[in-house]
């Protein structure tokens, strides 16, 4: 980066240049707490000055634009009152329906949408934690020229006749550069671009792709088509290295569709059973019946095999099956061939375009096509190849002008195409994006985007359904949208971003009904009959396979990251503390290998390795990962960032250094050893149960033998105080379904976000202090080498004689008539008694001063019904207290009436994809929750000791095949 | 004294030499009375500087949070809850010394008990530091006590053993200071009468109340030694007990206990007459009061070292047997996790130190070494120091569930924090060598053969 610009910009560079662990750290600690501060007198006014601008815009700057409140709330504004809108997040090409919470014109809070399709009313932890990306701190807050404070109107007194025809002419040499658009309103301002500039190009870029897929789909089918899977209605799914509950899946509905066939009501019902064939763990893997670990090149032998047995690729000549593999894929292929039209077979991103073809192939053959699998039409281009073209034009002075609009590829880019090298050879770049990242460093002109939470646009799901993007704030920094921006460029015939989309979608309908639409679509949060129409795809030829060679030195794949995603998320606090479902390391990633592997190279836990790959290398901390494949590493991508403030500034390293074209999704790679140590955090340190029993877990098979195996024989023991009088009232009550949880973190990042709950910091988690009130706890069970793993949710138990209640000695804590196990924070003196004598650890101490060094933009992100608790404080879950509290008097006001069922649910109930979690009042035999606490499944943990939790588990069940067990 | 007339049975002379009830006057009151030796401005420098390490630890805990210590989820308590209970054990000796060995007759108590009470007030003093501060937001330590509050009206919950924490230790305390303070009275008299300048005569007037030891105030002054060596005897017992409790009465495997009252009582007797021992030793040295503290004194205490040291060496292997046979996985997994897991280095310090150690006592000659006995003493306090945090650290870092399982590791302000109570605790005993008689001149006269004490008259 150029450092001789203004001095304003030298020293945001230099605030951001810190070494961002060490500040998360120590902020807290007196010696370091003048590092904002002590800097210089400038710093200083240009904070205050900072603050004083904020000031005037963090005052309910709702929209000027009419926005319309969904159901939930009241058009009425009353202050105090939230008022819930919604709206769509985007993720690579995707939309999930949103509803989102706001107070006094703040969003605080996102849920799910249950209107639309994506989304079902859940959300995924990427969506829960974008709120705190809105008020990010760090974000771009002004146009940038040549690393100079700039404005729109100088940006746009240079561009409008820069991109006038007769300057630009046919747009030889123009080239538009963005993220996977799938918003109706922006193709149609693209179209006009494109028209206005004959021979300007747009490309796509995201380095999440879903090239193979298309290619695949061409490959079986003869066009791109859009596959959809309906894992409600599927009994066996296999999946090819398909992480569709978790990171493949950019939308929550798979893994509400998958975990509907999971809930088992009794002895009597089936569930479904799902294989999976995979390198890294992934939550997918361990939510599977079987899971075979492979490398990921071995993962299209295992699809050729299984396609031999199904009759889709053509016998093989040589005996394979006598290999464990062939054995392997011959019983799942008769357990296929059982479900024939009641089964999935799906192909994960990172497999070549033939394990795609095939598996399309083989669910053709199996019948599952238009039953299990449906396809559509695909909105999506690939983009990898185009990419490489850009680059290539690019270095060869070919393009003059380069407009990218969000998006980071000097950072995500493959590594051969060196594009920050090539950008340096244009003469015109612009930089579209929400906050200053490593591209916008090496482009002339950058330009903040406005948040999709602050801006207008609309958004396509996966199955098509579009739906209006709506804002509920104004834009905090002026930031402006792709649209927007190009519409100012192109002389589009709206310019506003509410006119671009408003008007698109007003042209669609007839003039008498299209007021009344629109309001209907803001209301909804989907425009109905957007859906793409299915098609009926004709199978091809059956793609050629060759057999994976044997890999030269260890294979690499990469990964999106649970955390930050492709890095986007970098700087986003909530996500970076989340512990990666599997590893529960927070803050960081690491090169994940299997025991074997680690013991082949004299590997530990800690150990930084350097990974290279064909003259480029990486350093990488060792992750031992039980169940990885052998000889492979794992890497997530999207850490080890340098330019993205003050949060995610050097979290870990960046496998992107490391990743080219060749090997985009995996390829070998070769390990040295630095000899050096790597401090890791992970959020959990013992991984085995140590037969304990938190999770009972039987197979299908066992549990219609013994249907109450996971019930404790107990006799009913008294307590020394007396009980509390539960048989009035409502008592509220909770289950978690360990058969349908899936282990995604969505709920950890939700209950951060209702409850305020702080961040700690990459130290602070590797001491054990980490602050989240609910908890997937990650257990192995099985050998080393090739484990199962389960997940449990844990929060609160709210155990009815609570342990924690009869210690404090200031009687801080203690039950409610309700049954709930409240805490009284300003009493709270913090003893840590309570935390002492917790048998689940689920109580959360405030060491320190967590909330210490927060700006002003970041407290706006705050639920202004819970408390802000101070340090010396212990917190914990309350079943959102606030919410029943809400309900209650919302229930009061409407005439004295009881609470219904479903009306009061939890942040992280709400937010579940898979409805593992349900909350009510057990004191109603109606209640769903007091249904499914009769189930035989159902127990609670430590028994012996009394507790009586009101959250209790279902128990986990797995349904191998029988010919494999 | 209120025994003056049981028949002395004691089969070794309690004072060496026959020295006359001046003697004793004169060998006791000059140390007050002279300028310290060199040893004692040198040993008070660093003292002092480890007290200044003290406040300035505090003070950055209570500006800054419990965060600067090691403590986390799970262990919640470490570092200052087991130096709570260490310095709590310590003060025993004090007490049963004055109190039930009064009421027992041990008449060999006379020429230590003054210095054992004092012993037993500051490290009552030191350990009262780390309740107080230990709490997340110490300004608010206040409301563990059962005063009206301004905040929502909710009252202490006196279910909490921590709640009874309060009451024993601050019970405690005061009992211990009256205790002290009323045997001092008789002796803060003599010092009044020999001052040689009118601060001191007014400072040890007002002190000594007017003490003129006529036969009535000797009297009452008995009646009242007495009713408070009464009161205090059951505190021996109560004090610990109830510290015990704030395990005892949790559910944490290696908490969750029956036998912690009696064991607990056990263990900080040994402790208090392990740090009796050494801090005796050096002062006898260099006060040259043996002939008052002579080694029949030392070897008493020895002998009651390994006699609780017994009694802590069998609830170990009690405990052991116990989480065997109770067949409970938790607790079985808490014993073989101590003696085996990540902390096995602290139990089987705690094992050596408390259980093998003390064994050298059954041989006379080692109980009649001073330097054996001195190392052996301090080695009894590692080991009981270390009982604790095995008891608290070990058994919180891994309990129910394997998910929440972690590891405590001390900062350094844990250590300093440490180190700087026992800085306090040595400045305070320093200050009561300078100021105070450290041999309760008036008891130790009363065991003087009558023959020598009819050679000087009282003064």
């Amino acid at each position: 980066m150029n450092q001789t610009g203004k001095q304003y910009w030298r020293s945001l560079e230099q605030l951001s240049n810190t070494p961002q662990f060490s500040e998360w750290l120590h902020r807290e600690f007196p010696e370091s707490a003048a590092v904002l501060d002590s800097s210089s007198r400038r710093t200083m006014l240009k904070l205050m000055a900072a603050s004083f601008g904020l000031a005037g815009l963090t005052a309910c700057s709702r929209p000027v634009e009419k926005i319309l409140p969904a159901a939930k709330g009241s058009e009425e504004y009353t202050p105090g009152k939230p008022v819930f809108y919604s709206t769509v997040m985007p993720l690579n090409g995707a939309a999930t329906g949103l509803i989102v919470e706001t107070h006094e014109g703040r969003p605080t809070k996102i849920e799910g949408n249950p209107e639309h399709s994506s989304s079902g009313g859940a959300c995924s932890a990427f969506a829960q934690a974008s709120i705190l990306d809105l008020y990010d701190p760090d974000r771009a807050r002004f146009v940038t020229h040549e690393t100079r404070q700039s404005s729109w109107d100088e940006f746009f007194a240079f561009a409008k006749p820069h991109f006038d025809p007769t300057q630009m002419g046919a747009g030889e040499g123009l080239r538009f550069l963005s993220q996977t658009v799938n918003s109706p309103s922006l193709d149609a301002v693209r179209e006009h671009v494109l028209r206005r500039y004959p021979k300007a190009r747009w490309v796509e870029y995201e380095p999440v792709s879903r090239d193979e897929e298309l290619a695949g789909s061409e490959l079986a089918f003869g066009r791109r088509l859009q596959a959809h899977y309906r894992f409600d209605r599927a009994d066996v799914v296999v999946s090819l290295d398909a992480d569709f509950l978790g990171l493949d899946s950019p939308e929550v509905r798979y893994s509400r569709d998958f975990s509907r066939r999971r809930r088992v009501a009794s002895e009597k019902d089936s569930m479904n059973r799902l294989y999976i064939a995979e390198s890294q763990y992934s939550v997918t893997g361990a939510m599977a019946d079987h899971r075979f670990r492979m490398r990921a090149a071995e993962v299209p032998d295992f699809a050729a095999d299984l396609a031999r047995e199904l009759g889709v690729l053509p016998p093989a000549l040589t005996v394979l099956n006598a290999n464990s593999r062939g054995k392997r894929a011959a019983a799942v292929a008769r357990d296929l061939k059982r479900s024939r039209e009641r089964s999935i077979v799906i192909a994960g991103p990172r497999q070549p375009a033939e394990v795609h073809a095939l598996a399309h192939l083989m669910n053709y053959a199996l019948g599952n096509v238009g039953r299990t699998v449906v396809y559509t039409e695909s909105p999506f281009v690939p983009q990898l190849t185009a990419l490489k073209e850009l680059a290539e034009e690019m270095a060869a002075g070919k393009i003059s002008t380069l407009v990218i609009l969000g998006g980071n590829p000097v950072y995500d880019a493959p590594a051969d195409l060196e594009f920050g090298a090539a950008m340096k050879k244009v003469a015109v770049t612009i930089h579209l994006s929400v906050s200053q990242n490593e591209t916008s460093a090496l482009a002339k002109w950058h330009l903040p985007e406005a948040h999709y939470l602050e801006a207008w646009g609309d958004a396509r799901a996966l199955d098509g359904t579009a739906s209006i993007q709506q804002p509920m704030i104004r834009p905090l920094y002026g930031g402006k949208t792709a649209a927007e921006v190009l519409a100012a460029l192109t002389g589009y015939k709206d310019q506003r971003a509410y006119d671009i989309v408003r008007n698109y979608w007003m042209a669609k309908w007839p003039a008498r009904d299209a007021e009344s639409m629109w309001r209907r679509c803001l209301h909804d949060g989907v425009i109905p009959g957007t859906q793409y129409p299915l098609v009926e795809p004709k199978p091809g030829k059956a793609p050629e396979l060759r057999p994976s060679e044997a890999p030269a030195g260890l294979e690499l794949a990469f990964y999106p990251s649970a955390s930050v995603w492709d890095g986007r998320f970098a700087n986003n606090g909530w996500l970076q503390e989340t512990p990666e479902p599997m590893t529960k390391l927070t803050w960081d990633n690491a090169a994940l290998v299997s025991p074997a592997t680690a013991r082949e190279f004299g590997l530990a836990t800690g150990d930084l390795i350097n990974i290279e790959v064909q003259g480029r290398q990486v350093p990488m901390p060792v992750w031992i990962q039980p169940g990885h494949a052998d000889g492979a590493i794992s890497v997530a991508l999207g850490y080890g960032r340098t330019r993205c403030g003050r949060v995610g500034d050097n979290v870990g390293h960046n496998a992107y250094r490391i990743r080219t074209t060749a090997n985009f999704h995996f390829g070998s790679a070769s390990i040295q050893k630095t000899g050096r140590k790597y401090r890791l955090a992970s959020a959990q340190e013992h991984f085995a149960m140590e037969g304990r029993a938190p999770v009972r877990e039987a197979t299908l098979e066992e549990y219609r033998k013994e249907p109450h195996f996971a019930a404790e024989h107990k006799g009913e023991a008294f307590s020394i105080f007396g009980d509390f009088d539960y048989s009035k009232g409502y008592q509220w009550g909770m289950v978690i379904d360990l058969n349908a949880c899936i282990g995604c973190n969505a709920c950890t990042v939700a209950c951060q976000a209702e409850n305020n709950i702080p961040i700690v910091g990459k130290d602070q988690v590797a001491r054990g202090r980490e602050m989240h009130w609910i908890r997937l706890d990650r257990y192995y069970t099985g050998p080393e080498d090739d484990p199962q793993a389960v997940t449990q949710p844990m929060n609160c138990q709210q155990c009815e004689r609570a342990p924690c209640e009869s210690v404090c000695p200031v009687g801080a804590t203690s039950h409610s008539p309700e049954g709930l196990n409240d805490m009284a924070y300003n009493r709270c003196v913090g003893t840590r008694y309570c935390a002492n004598n917790c048998p689940f650890k689920v109580r959360r101490f405030n060491f320190l001063n967590y909330h210490k060094g927060l700006t002003e933009t970041e407290k706006m992100a705050f639920n202004p019904d819970v408390t802000v608790r101070m340090r010396g404080v212990m917190e914990k879950c309350t079943y959102c207290v606030q919410r029943i509290e809400e309900k209650r008097i919302q229930a009061k006001l409407e005439g004295r009436r009881p609470i219904r069922d479903g009306e009061i649910t939890p942040a992280c109930a709400q937010t579940c994809p898979a409805e593992a979690i349900v909350f009510g009042n057990i004191n109603d035999p109606n209640s769903r929750v007091a249904k499914l606490k009769k189930l035989n499944r159902n127990y609670t943990l430590l028994d012996e000791l009394n507790l009586k939790p009101r959250t209790s588990y279902l128990a986990k069940l797995r349904n191998p095949n029988p010919e494999l067990a | 004294m209120a025994d003056l007339a049981i028949t002395r049975e004691l089969d070794a002379p309690l004072v060496v030499g026959e020295p006359s009830y001046s003697d004793v006057t004169e060998s006791v009151s000059r140390i007050v009375e002279n300028k310290m030796p060199r040893a004692w401005y040198i040993a008070f420098g660093v003292t002092a500087t480890l007290t200044g390490v003290l406040l300035a630890m505090l003070a950055y805990l209570v500006t800054t949070g419990i965060g600067v210590w090691g403590n986390n989820q799970p262990v919640g308590w470490a570092f200052e809850i087991t130096d709570f209970v260490f310095w709590i054990g310590i003060g025993h000796a004090g007490t049963l010394i004055s109190a039930i060995l009064l009421l027992l007759r041990q008449r060999w108590r006379t020429s230590i008990n003054r210095f054992a009470e004092a012993m037993t007030l500051f490290a009552v003093a030191c350990a009262a530091i780390f309740p107080a501060v230990h709490v997340g937001r110490p300004w608010r330590a206040y409301w563990l006590f059962p005063v009206p509050n301004e905040y929502l009206g909710i009252w202490q919950n006196f279910r909490s053993p921590l709640m009874w924490d309060v009451f024993a230790v601050s019970t405690y305390a005061t009992v211990s200071a009256l205790f002290w303070y009323t045997g001092l009275i008789p002796d803060l008299a003599t010092l009044r009468n020999r001052a040689k300048t009118k601060a001191r005569r007014i400072i040890f007037g007002i002190l000594s109340l007017g003490w003129r030891g006529s036969a009535r105030h000797w009297r009452h002054y008995e009646m009242a030694y007495l009713l408070l060596a009464g009161l205090s005897t059951p505190l021996v017992l109560s004090v610990h007990t109830i510290v015990s409790f704030d395990f005892a009465v949790s559910l944490i495997p290696g908490w969750h206990s029956t036998i912690f009252p009696p064991y607990f009582v056990a263990g900080a007797i040994f402790s208090g007459f392990a740090m009796v021992v050494t801090l005796m030793v050096i002062a006898r040295q260099v006060f040259h009061l043996e002939h008052l503290v002579t080694m029949k004194h030392l070897e008493n205490m020895n002998k009651v070292m390994l006699g609780t040291g017994l009694i802590v060496g069998f609830a170990y292997l009690t405990e052991f047997f116990i989480a065997w046979y109770s067949g409970n996985p938790y607790e079985r997994f808490t014993f073989i996790n101590r003696a085996l897991g990540p902390y096995w280095w602290a139990f089987w310090i705690m094992v050596s130190c408390n259980v093998l150690v003390p064994q050298l006592f059954w041989f006379k000659r080692i109980r009649t070494s001073i330097p054996a006995m001195f190392v052996i003493s301090i080695l009894v306090n590692v080991g009981m120091w270390f009982e604790r945090f095995v008891i608290i650290v070990v058994s919180l870092s891994r309990d129910f569930l394997p998910s929440s399982w972690g590891h405590f590791r001390p900062t350094y302000v844990d250590i300093l924090t440490l180190t700087g109570s026992f800085g306090l605790f040595l400045t305070l005993f320093l200050l009561f060598v300078r100021f105070l008689p450290m041999i309760s001149m008036s008891e130790v006269k009363s065991t003087l053969p009558r023959p020598a004490a009819a050679r000087g008259g009282e003064r």
